[in-house]
C-alpha cells in the first residue's frame, strides 16, 4: 500500500500528524521527503510548528503557578460536605421567601397575576435547583430504583405525580426529594445525562385551578420552565438553554396527559 | 479513594493551563478549572474507565459551552475578555500575539488545536474529547492552522474581531 518515494501519496493529514508527532514511525522518512522537494508544504509545516512553539511559550508557565486550595480535591470534597446543613437551611428561606412573592401561586387572584405567580416559582425552583445540583454526596433522598419514590412524594404532595421518563432527551431520573414550601409538602425529581448534566423536576399543588402556558426565565447559568396545569405547579429547571428545557417541559406536559387520557379524564 | 479522585490531582496544572488558553480571562479560566473537578467528583460514578485527561477535558468543554451561551446573553461581559489583565506576561511579550490570533479562531477550532498542540492529545482523543468524528477534528485542525498562520503572517484581516476598535493593539 505504501510506496516509498512516491511523494504525491502524502495527504495533507499526514503533514498535520507530522507535525503533531502522531504519524505511524514508517511514514517519517518519506514525509520528509516529499518536504524537501516540496518548499510549499515545508513552509506550512514550519508555520505550524512555529505555531506550536508559541502556544507552549505562551501558556506552560500555568503548568508552574502554584496551586491554590480552591483546586485540591479534598478540601472540594469537605467543603461540599460540611456546606450540606447550611444548604438545606438556605433552601427553606428561599423556599420561605418565595411564598411572599406568590410562591407557587399563593397570591393567584386572576390571570393577570399568572405571570407574577409563575416567575416566583421558577426563581424559587431555580434556587433549589442550585442548591441541590450542586450537591456531590447528597443530590437527592431516595434514589429512583425505590419503588416507594412516586408514591411517597405524590402521597406527600396530595397527588398523583409522575417522574416522567426522559430518556428521549437523554436524561435518566437518579431520584427525588421532599422539600418544604409554603403551599405543603414540594416534591424535586432530578435527572441527569451522561456528561454530568443535570436537570430537576419541581411539582407542587397549586391552590388555584388555573393554567399558564410555559413560561421562561433565566438567572445566571440556570433556566427554568414554569406552568400550572391540573392544579399543580410545575417548573423544569436546568443549565439554561431554552429549546432543551422546553422539550423536557413538553415531554413532562405530555406524560401527565397521557396518564389523564388512560384513566378517561 | 476512587480512580477519578486520585487521578485528578496530578491533572490540575494541564486543566489550568488549558482553560487560561481556553478563554483568555485567568479569573475565568480558574472558574472553568474548579467547575470541572467539582463535576468531575460529582459524576465520578459515570466515569467508565478508559483516559481520565480525556473525560476531564469533555466536561470542562461542555462547561464551556454552557458559559459561552451565557456570555452571549450578556455581551456587555464578553468584551472584558479582550481586555489584558496587568501584569501578565502576554500583555507585553510575544504571546500577545499568538494569544490574539487564537482568540479570533471560532471556539471549536481553537478547541481542537489547544487539545492537540498543547496537551498532546492524540486525535482520536480529540474526538472524543470533543463527541465528533476523527474527520471533523482533522478538518477543524486544519482550518485552524491556516486561519492562525494568516493572521500571524499578517496576510488577513481578521475576520472575527470583536469589539471593533477595542483589538489594544499598541504601536
Amino acid at each position: 500500500m505504501i510506496r516509498p518515494g512516491r511523494s504525491n501519496d502524502i495527504s495533507e493529514e499526514e503533514l498535520h500528524a507530522y507535525v503533531d508527532e502522531q504519524l505511524p514511525e514508517d511514514r517519517v522518512c518519506e514525509v520528509q521527503e516529499y518536504l524537501a522537494a516540496h518548499p510549499d508544504a515545508a513552509s506550512r509545516v514550519a508555520a505550524w510548528r512555529l505555531q506550536k512553539t508559541k502556544i507552549h511559550e505562551r501558556y506552560d508557565p500555568v503548568l508552574h503557578e502554584p496551586i491554590s486550595d480552591r483546586f485540591c480535591v479534598d478540601t472540594i470534597l469537605a467543603r461540599t460536605a460540611g456546606a450540606w446543613k447550611k444548604i438545606a437551611a438556605a433552601a427553606v428561606l428561599a423556599f420561605a421567601l418565595g411564598a411572599g412573592a406568590g410562591w407557587f401561586g399563593r397570591d393567584l387572584s386572576g390571570f393577570g397575576r399568572d405571570t407574577d405567580a409563575a416567575r416566583a416559582l421558577a426563581e424559587a425552583a431555580i434556587e433549589a435547583h442550585r442548591m441541590y445540583v450542586a450537591e456531590v454526596r447528597h443530590p437527592i433522598e431516595v434514589r429512583a430504583d425505590e419503588a416507594h419514590l412516586v408514591p411517597w412524594l405524590s402521597k406527600r404532595v396530595g397527588q398523583q405525580l409522575k417522574a416522567p421518563d426522559l430518556a428521549s432527551e437523554g436524561l435518566k431520573l437518579m431520584g427525588g426529594r421532599l422539600l418544604p414550601g409554603p403551599n405543603g409538602p414540594t416534591a424535586l425529581f432530578m435527572y441527569q445525562d451522561a456528561g454530568g448534566e443535570r436537570v430537576t423536576l419541581t411539582t407542587a399543588r397549586s391552590p388555584s385551578g388555573d393554567e399558564t402556558s410555559f413560561q421562561w426565565r433565566a438567572e445566571d447559568k440556570i433556566g427554568a420552565v414554569a406552568w400550572f396545569e391540573r392544579g399543580l405547579a410545575f417548573v423544569v429547571a436546568g443549565p439554561a438553554e431554552h429549546a432543551k428545557l422546553n422539550r423536557v417541559a413538553r415531554r413532562v406536559y405530555e406524560a401527565y396527559e397521557i396518564a389523564d387520557n388512560a384513566a378517561g379524564k | 479513594m476512587t480512580a477519578v479522585r486520585r487521578g485528578l490531582q496530578p491533572l490540575i496544572p494541564a486543566l489550568r493551563r488549558f482553560a487560561r488558553a481556553l478563554v483568555r480571562n485567568s479569573e475565568g479560566a480558574d472558574d472553568l478549572v474548579q467547575d470541572t473537578i467539582v463535576r468531575a467528583l460529582r459524576g465520578e460514578h459515570l466515569f467508565q474507565g478508559g483516559d481520565l485527561r480525556t473525560w476531564l477535558f469533555t466536561i470542562l468543554l461542555n462547561l464551556d459551552r454552557n458559559r459561552r451561551r451565557g456570555l452571549a446573553r450578556k455581551p456587555f461581559l464578553a468584551v472584558i475578555e479582550d481586555i489584558d489583565p496587568p501584569g501578565d506576561p502576554a500583555a507585553d511579550g510575544s504571546g500577545r500575539d499568538i494569544e490574539r490570533g487564537l482568540s479570533l479562531l471560532p471556539p471549536e477550532q481553537r478547541e481542537v488545536l489547544l487539545l492537540v498542540t498543547l496537551e498532546g492529545l492524540s486525535y482520536r482523543e480529540a474526538a472524543d474529547a470533543q463527541g465528533v468524528p476523527i474527520g471533523t477534528v482533522m478538518s477543524r485542525l486544519s482550518r485552524a492552522r491556516t486561519a492562525l498562520r494568516d493572521y500571524l503572517d499578517g496576510e488577513l484581516p481578521p475576520l472575527r474581531e470583536v469589539g471593533g476598535s477595542n483589538t489594544g493593539r499598541r504601536a
